[in-house]
């Protein structure tokens, strides 16, 4: 009875972990166009969403501002953003997000645009175990030439091992979010939401976006995944 | 995660911000449209009270959105003074700011962005 259980549920344990660390590692960034943009203030427009969960908008957008400002740029007041396109008659995210980049410039002054997608967001029950994952996916897009600097995606797990060590900025950040989990299971998308968002928008990181001009790492050589 | 947390703390370098609940604050605004909450005005004025007294700095966006707030509490003179807090502690903002502010001159300027 014992065997049989085990060798039924381990495997799926086996899978869930290569599912969560073991990703392919992605292909070499081409840092060229970002180094060459410089961009010192990033406008964070609205996330699209396609989770059932509403909030997931709300909450990828507001655990923006952190990890990119962390990084050395500038961020505009996502709350301020949101009034101005809700001002404006523009009330949903893709409306936002097709705005064109010239306009958003002349409206925003913010060098770069961030292009979020929220790919997850919110909590599947099941009978084992309920699993809580938020995943995102960005891009950042130049405003004054239109081009795309750098894109990516994060992700973040409940079903996660908790071995990863991840020191410096990020894993501060990470840590920070992950504290704020321990004891409100109730709102737990939102914190993982905050740990998505600090390994896609943090820096340094492996292929991540570079560090901006209020970092003491500006300047730095890319770290490349390996 | 006892152990993630402890590599956190040695090796992480110093933020650069003081946030708090900062993004929380945020996320609790977008929720309701940007509607003020007197309460969240007086947790804000407190951060920005223990930012000053460590020597700590304020994101960016902290006081454009303080300023938010405030304006929707009535305070347009706050408003404007954060507003111009924010330009002077991060010119970057300086043209979405001076928009802000013209705003307030003019409250009926819609011009649109679409």
């Amino acid at each position: 009875m014992k065997t049989s259980l085990a060798s039924r549920l381990f495997p799926i344990a086996t899978l869930a972990a290569l599912a969560a660390g073991c990703a392919t590692p992605p292909a070499p960034v081409d840092y060229s166009a970002f180094i060459q943009a410089r961009p010192t203030s990033l406008l964070v427009l609205p996330p699209l969403n396609d989770a059932p969960d509403i909030k997931g908008t709300p909450a990828v957008w507001a655990h923006s501002t952190r990890p990119l400002a962390e990084a050395g740029y500038y961020v505009l007041p996502v709350t301020l953003v949101d009034e101005t396109f809700r001002q404006n008659g523009v009330t949903m995210a893709a409306d936002a997000q097709d705005v064109s980049t010239t306009r958003l410039r002349e409206f925003f002054g913010a060098d770069a645009a961030v292009y979020l997608r929220v790919k997850q967001y919110g909590t599947s029950y099941a009978v084992l175990a309920s699993e809580t994952k938020v995943v995102v996916e960005a891009r950042i897009v130049d405003l004054r030439s239109g081009q795309l600097l750098w894109q990516g995606q994060g992700a973040a797990s409940s079903a996660e091992q908790s071995g990863g060590h991840q020191g410096g900025l990020i894993g501060m950040l990470v840590a920070a979010a992950i504290k704020q989990v321990i004891g409100t299971a109730t709102d737990a998308a939102f914190n993982f939401a905050g740990t998505a968002n600090a390994r896609l928008l943090g820096a340094p990181r492996p292929n991540g976006i570079l560090p901006g001009p209020r970092s003491p790492l500006h300047g730095q050589p890319p770290q490349t995944a390996r | 995660m006892t152990v993630a947390l402890q590599c956190a703390c040695v090796q992480a370098p110093k933020p650069l911000y003081l946030w708090e609940n900062f993004p929380r604050q945020q996320y609790d605004t977008l929720l309701l449209n940007g509607a003020g909450s007197e309460e969240q005005i007086r947790a804000l004025q407190a951060h920005a009270e223990k930012a000053r007294a460590a020597g700590a700095a304020l994101p960016p966006g902290f006081r454009a959105h303080l300023g938010m707030l405030e304006l929707a509490a009535g305070n347009a003179s706050e408003a404007r003074a954060l507003w111009l807090a924010e330009k002077a502690s991060f010119p970057e903002s300086g043209p979405y700011m001076d928009r802000l502010l013209k705003r307030l001159d003019k409250p009926s300027n819609t011009e649109s962005p679409a």
